[in-house]
């Protein structure tokens, strides 16, 4: 080494000390004050019936209060009562009677009621925006929602089409979409009969630990605790939520102490800031999946051995332990781990001499395709080194970068050859995964079901769409796993899916943080627990 | 050596043959002028070399700039074999780099290629014609003038799909108003003078004059002009690389690795400095270039004529 | 920046026509040309390939939702009629609903240029500053060392990327010395102290005589600010050098001097007074510019500005909050161009 490249160095490593040192002048946030940074440029509606997108749910979720719900303390317990102090299952599975809790009260002083909770879900369901399946899979429709959500005086029953498990509809109802919104103050903003919907997309009249204060697009949100929440008023008197951008300036805000916590850093600002004093880091496995998928319109691309084959050229190990380390692990099945039913099966390696002879089976010489993806740097990562392996084989991918929109559309409308992406389920219950990966009732073009990716990779599924069918209502729980685990093992060697990894959630903090939680991968972030 | 002096004395001449013994004397006195600007041959030396790095880059870079890597990720500068360490997939930096000139230059050439052409057209003439189609061309310079760049050049290339091609084609869209000023107002200046009346006189057409008179008077401000802006364009460039709009992965494009590596920017920070000091040291070179022929060229300066 | 020089060459060289003439060509042309640009604006952000009803709808809509909306929107129309419905729509002042964010536009842009304004300002101030005195001692000290060092300053400046030099200025000012603030307006602590006038912290806190919350905002503004100061100070310097070279070598500097008159009287008070039009052009373009939102800046900094906004929208899809913004800042463009026209038209003795 001479002397340049020790200067060099020395230059980099007094730089790097530099930054995790402390710093001159720490600042410090008021103790009864959170503060996070986050992108929260995807917010595009606050009304829960209509609120789909990650850091819109974490706002719905202190806000709203549901049926049902997860104690951030004790994820694992599953869902618990909330509005609904206690449920009733009718002997043929179709009926759910709720008794509502007594006390509750809205923040504009209104009591919760039995009225409420009918008129918010009749709403949902009325409304028809994007969630609204999550609720009409159930056979609620605008038409019949009179008869088949009715309060009583303190109950609401529910009346589904087929004996669904209870579970999968309890677990339905913990998505933002369940929210109970005030019908009082709702129905006082209403405009030409939209049910208040313009009015509770920037305003909220919810029950939850939190009121909003102000949702600035792409610049913050703030909350103001509810002294009277049932659980006792929480310890973070006001919450917000900052839009930081990069990953850089909210590590660089974190170790100055201006937040509390950072949520959107990469491995190599968790990896630095956790050396940081003051600092540390929580790891929560997430429900996103990380998955690439064939188009089997594309004459190659459907043949069954070459689908084998990309499975056998993804490097998982080589980037899970390098530019996806601590975020990502290794999955290759469509329910994330910790679901029901979820499988840690994992046959797959990356195995080139393997994938060269399956493609040899199929007369496969040489080929030139498109993937699409969208312009986050991770993706743009894996899609390189996809492209690597690729070419080993004699596979020529090439990368389109566009933003989310762009991409999506021409994946919506099947035109692209491959797509690598992201899926996140949308509530905690196996059918949603299965519901799309592995169900396609008519793979025809005529039949428009973008929101199925089986259909949006023309994949007639091979016969486990009436499978994920019988899944759904079979009330019991070994059995239901157990099928769960049947469809996957098919899925995973034949299905155009290359599922590959799972996300983990990073969130740096201050060390005087406590019980502070992203929801795991069955729900969204709460504060109401958070202490300092 | 005598042959040479010859040379010399003929080129600095006072009494001219030729009219292209003029032309070459005069380009050879700009040359003088430009070679005793050391900040300007400072500028156009970086320039040849960035050229010569792109036509010998096969032969001057260590590895293959696309061999990924995984286990030798993020090296730091001076490692063995990597002398500007390696990027987040573990490619050699350096030789990225040496194939981004290549992406570089394409660029450049290819904006300054499409937006002067562009705006001399479209400023000779609406200066040359007038009266409606002056009013007309000049209210879409105008148009295109008050459109903020960026979004423009955004709009652009969302419309036709991130890549190369539609990055220069969406720079050039946004670069050609400025030219069109300057040439209209050159054209405004050089119609009215007596010479083009004399050639009108002789019975020259409308397109002879434009091309045969009016383009070449142009031509200086407007290199001067694209010298200066070629920092510009190298920037915005980048500037759609770090937006993601810019060229596709694997390319080397030396604003897509800054943004590849600005991730790292505080614990790896060579990963985004190496190429943004690279377009630094490009984008001074253009400038310190245009710099000095403007002092050569541009008319207005007094002082060195 | 530097694709604004025009503005000087390209200065309108008509005989001056009757001032009635002139105020209406003037209006005139403001209003073709303000209409050019919602027209191309429209048609670039109706013919784009993303789609403005999957930024509403989601990913998982169904496709009878999608429809729905989509006819809402009125993109069933045809295209020359949805721009007249739009058209009559902002004669009317109303820019619509934000697709994304469900509220006016024109409620946005109040938010968001503020920030813009305050930054843009504070930046081109600084450029004046410091690049107006810079430019003058290059010219007239030409060749000297002070000279090449003005010149590589400037060049610096023009040829530095802006997201480097933030992200690294970032590191060093806030994250190793602590010196400013980091990214965003106002420390958390201060926010929604004082009551919203002008939405520009700085002259809120001032009006408020909050002078605690001011010195904040002051200490997030200063280097983003110095940032884009930098850059227009680059081109103001740049030019100002270049003005003082013309006037310099003009004759009745020469006679001036041999008058005897003090070097410094002949180069502020002659020489100088003799560029300021100019200069107050070339201020006003750079002004403009920066006007337009550094967007690049704007990430960094997380400063919530019109530059990252209409981005931001673009990028989205949400065409009716990138028509809106568009407007607003091509509006300001034209109308910072006017000003300069006109003084220059008051003021130089050429024209008169």
């Amino acid at each position: 080494m001479n002397a340049f490249n020790r200067l060099l160095t020395s230059a980099a490593i007094g730089l790097a000390v530099a930054v995790t040192s402390a710093p001159a002048g720490f600042a410090e946030t008021p103790a009864n004050m959170l503060v996070i940074a986050n992108r929260i440029d995807d917010i595009t509606t606050l009304d829960p019936a209509e609120s789909f997108e990650f850091a819109g749910s974490d706002v719905s979720r202190n806000v709203y209060q549901k049926l049902v719900n997860f104690d951030p303390n004790d994820l694992d317990a599953g869902y618990q009562p909330e509005v609904a102090e206690s449920w009733d299952v009718s002997d043929d599975g179709k009926t759910i009677t709720f008794t509502i809790r007594d006390g509750l009260t809205f923040h504009s002083g209104n009591p919760v009621t039995a009225a409420d909770v009918e008129y918010s879900l009749r709403r949902a369901v009325i409304l028809n925006k994007t969630p609204s399946f999550i609720l009409t899979q159930f056979g609620f429709s605008a038409e019949n929602v009179e008869q088949t959500i009715v309060a009583d005086g303190n109950t609401v029953t529910i009346v589904t089409d087929q004996p669904y498990a209870t579970s999968f509809v309890l677990n339905c109802l913990t998505a933002t979409i369940g929210g109970i919104v005030d019908m009082k103050t709702v129905m006082a903003n209403e405009v030409d009969g939209d049910m208040g919907n313009t009015w509770l997309k920037t305003n909220t009249a919810g029950s939850g630990a939190y009121k909003l204060v102000s949702w600035k697009p792409n610049d913050s949100v703030t909350l103001q605790s509810n002294p009277g929440y049932y659980r006792g008023a929480p310890a973070m008197e006001r919450v917000i939520v900052r839009h930081v951008q990069e990953s850089a300036s909210q590590r660089l805000l974190l170790e100055r102490g201006d937040i509390d916590i950072a949520r959107n850093l990469n491995p190599e600002d968790v990896a630095g800031a956790s050396s940081a004093e003051g600092i540390k880091v929580i790891d929560e496995l997430k429900g996103r999946l990380m998955y690439a998928s064939l188009n089997q319109k594309h004459p190659i691309l459907s043949k069954p051995e070459v689908r084998q084959a990309f499975k056998y050229l993804v490097d998982y190990e080589g980037m899970q332990n390098s530019f996806l380390k601590g975020q990502y692990t290794i999955h290759q099945n469509f329910l994330p781990k910790t679901y029901l039913g979820a499988s840690n099966e994992a046959p797959f390696t990356y195995d080139v001499a393997k994938a060269k002879e399956l493609l040899a089976a199929a007369g496969v010489d040489g080929l030139e395709i498109e993937v699409g993806v969208r312009e986050a740097q991770e993706r743009i990562e894996i899609a390189q080194s996809l492209q690597n392996s690729l070419a080993q084989v004699g596979i020529k991918m090439n990368i389109t970068v566009g933003t989310a929109k762009q991409i999506l559309a021409r994946y919506r409308s099947r035109e692209l050859d491959v797509y690598l992406g992201a899926w996140g389920p949308d509530y905690p219950d196996p059918q949603t995964n299965a519901g799309t990966f592995a169900y396609n009732p008519d793979n025809s073009d005529a039949a428009q079901a973008t929101g199925l990716l089986a259909w949006r990779n023309a994949w007639d599924t091979d016969g486990l769409t009436p499978l994920v069918d019988a899944a759904v209502t079979e009330n019991d729980r070994d059995a239901r796993i157990q099928m769960y685990k049947d469809i996957q093992a098919k899925f995973r060697e034949t299905s155009p899916f290359v599922i590959m990894f799972q996300q983990i959630e990073q969130s740096a903090m201050r060390d005087n943080v406590t019980n502070f939680s992203t929801g795991q991968a069955i729900t969204s972030a709460s504060y109401w627990q958070v202490t300092k | 050596m005598s042959e040479t002096e010859t040379l010399r004395a003929w080129l600095l001449t006072d009494t001219p043959t030729s009219r292209r013994h003029a032309r070459l004397s005069s380009f050879y006195k700009g040359w003088l002028a430009l070679r005793s600007n050391t900040m300007a041959m400072f500028g156009l030396a970086i320039l040849v070399l960035l050229g010569l790095t792109a036509v010998f880059a096969p032969f001057l870079a260590p590895h293959d700039a696309f061999a990924q890597d995984l286990g030798n990720r993020l090296q730091p500068l001076g490692s063995d074999g990597n002398f500007l360490g390696t990027d987040s997939l573990g490619r050699d930096i350096l030789s990225r780099l040496i194939y981004g000139s290549r992406i570089t230059l394409y660029i450049v050439l290819l904006v300054a290629m499409i937006a002067p052409i562009a705006g001399l057209l479209v400023g000779t003439i609406a200066g040359y014609v007038g009266g409606w189609v002056d009013l007309v061309l000049m209210r879409i310079t105008d148009i295109f003038l008050a459109f903020p760049r960026l979004v423009l050049a955004l709009a652009f290339v969302a419309a036709l799909g991130a890549g190369i091609e539609n990055a220069v084609l969406a720079i050039s869209l946004t670069a050609w108003p400025p030219y069109a000023r300057i040439a209209r107002a050159e054209t405004l200046t050089i119609r009215s003078s007596d010479y083009i009346s004399a050639i009108r006189l002789q019975g020259a057409g409308p397109l002879r004059i434009i091309t045969k008179h009016v383009w070449p008077l142009c031509i200086s401000s407007l290199i001067v002009r694209v010298t200066l802006d070629m920092a510009g364009i190298i920037l915005a460039a980048a500037g759609l690389g770090f937006l993601g709009l810019g060229a596709q992965p694997p390319s080397p494009e030396w604003g897509a690795m800054i943004s590849e590596g600005r991730r790292f920017i505080l614990d790896h920070w060579w990963v985004a400095t190496v190429p943004g000091l690279a377009i630094f040291t490009v984008s001074l070179a253009f400038n310190l270039l245009g710099d000095g022929l403007r002092d050569v060229l541009d008319p207005k300066d007094g002082g060195t004529q | 920046m530097a694709l604004t020089e025009e503005n000087r060459e390209g200065r309108r060289r008509a005989p001056l026509a009757p001032w009635l003439k002139t105020t209406l060509m003037t209006v005139g042309s403001i209003a073709v040309t303000m209409l050019g640009l919602l027209f191309v604006t429209f048609v670039i952000g109706r013919v784009m390939p993303i789609d403005p009803v999957l930024a509403i709808v989601g990913e998982r809509a169904s496709q009878s939702t999608y429809q729905e909306v989509y006819e809402q929107l009125g993109l069933d129309k045809p295209l020359i009629v949805q721009f007249f419905y739009y058209l009559w729509d902002v004669i009317h002042g109303d820019f619509g609903m934000s697709l994304l964010n469900a509220r006016p536009v024109s409620e946005d842009i109040a938010r968001v240029f503020p920030a813009t304004l305050e930054l843009a300002t504070l930046g081109v101030f600084a450029g004046i500053v410091l690049g107006v005195p810079l430019g003058v001692i290059a010219a007239v000290r030409r060749g000297s060392w002070i000279d090449q060092i003005a010149r590589v300053v400037a060049l610096v400046g023009y040829s530095m990327p802006i997201f480097w030099l933030g992200l690294m200025g970032l590191l060093v000012f806030y994250g190793i010395l602590g010196w400013v603030g980091g990214p965003g307006r106002l420390d958390i602590f201060y926010v929604d102290i004082v009551p919203q006038r002008t939405g520009m912290i700085l002259l809120d806190s001032a009006l408020d005589g909050n002078w605690e919350v001011f010195r904040n905002a002051f200490s997030h503004i200063v280097l983003p600010a110095s940032l884009l100061g930098y850059y227009s100070l680059a081109y103001i310097s740049r030019m100002t050098r270049s003005f003082m070279l013309e006037q310099l070598s003009a004759e009745y500097i020469t006679t001036a001097r041999v008058k005897g008159m003090s070097e410094r009287a002949v180069i502020w008070r002659h020489a100088f007074r003799n560029i300021r039009v100019q200069l107050i052009t070339v201020i006003a373009l750079s002004y403009a510019n920066l006007l337009e939102g550094s967007v690049l800046t704007e990430i960094i900094f997380s400063w919530p500005g019109i530059g990252s906004y209409i981005t931001t929208a673009l990028l989205s899809a949400d065409m009716n909050a990138v028509l809106g913004g568009t407007v607003v800042v091509g509006l300001i463009f034209i109308l910072l161009n006017i000003f300069s026209d006109l003084l220059y038209k008051v003021f130089d003795p050429r024209s008169k």
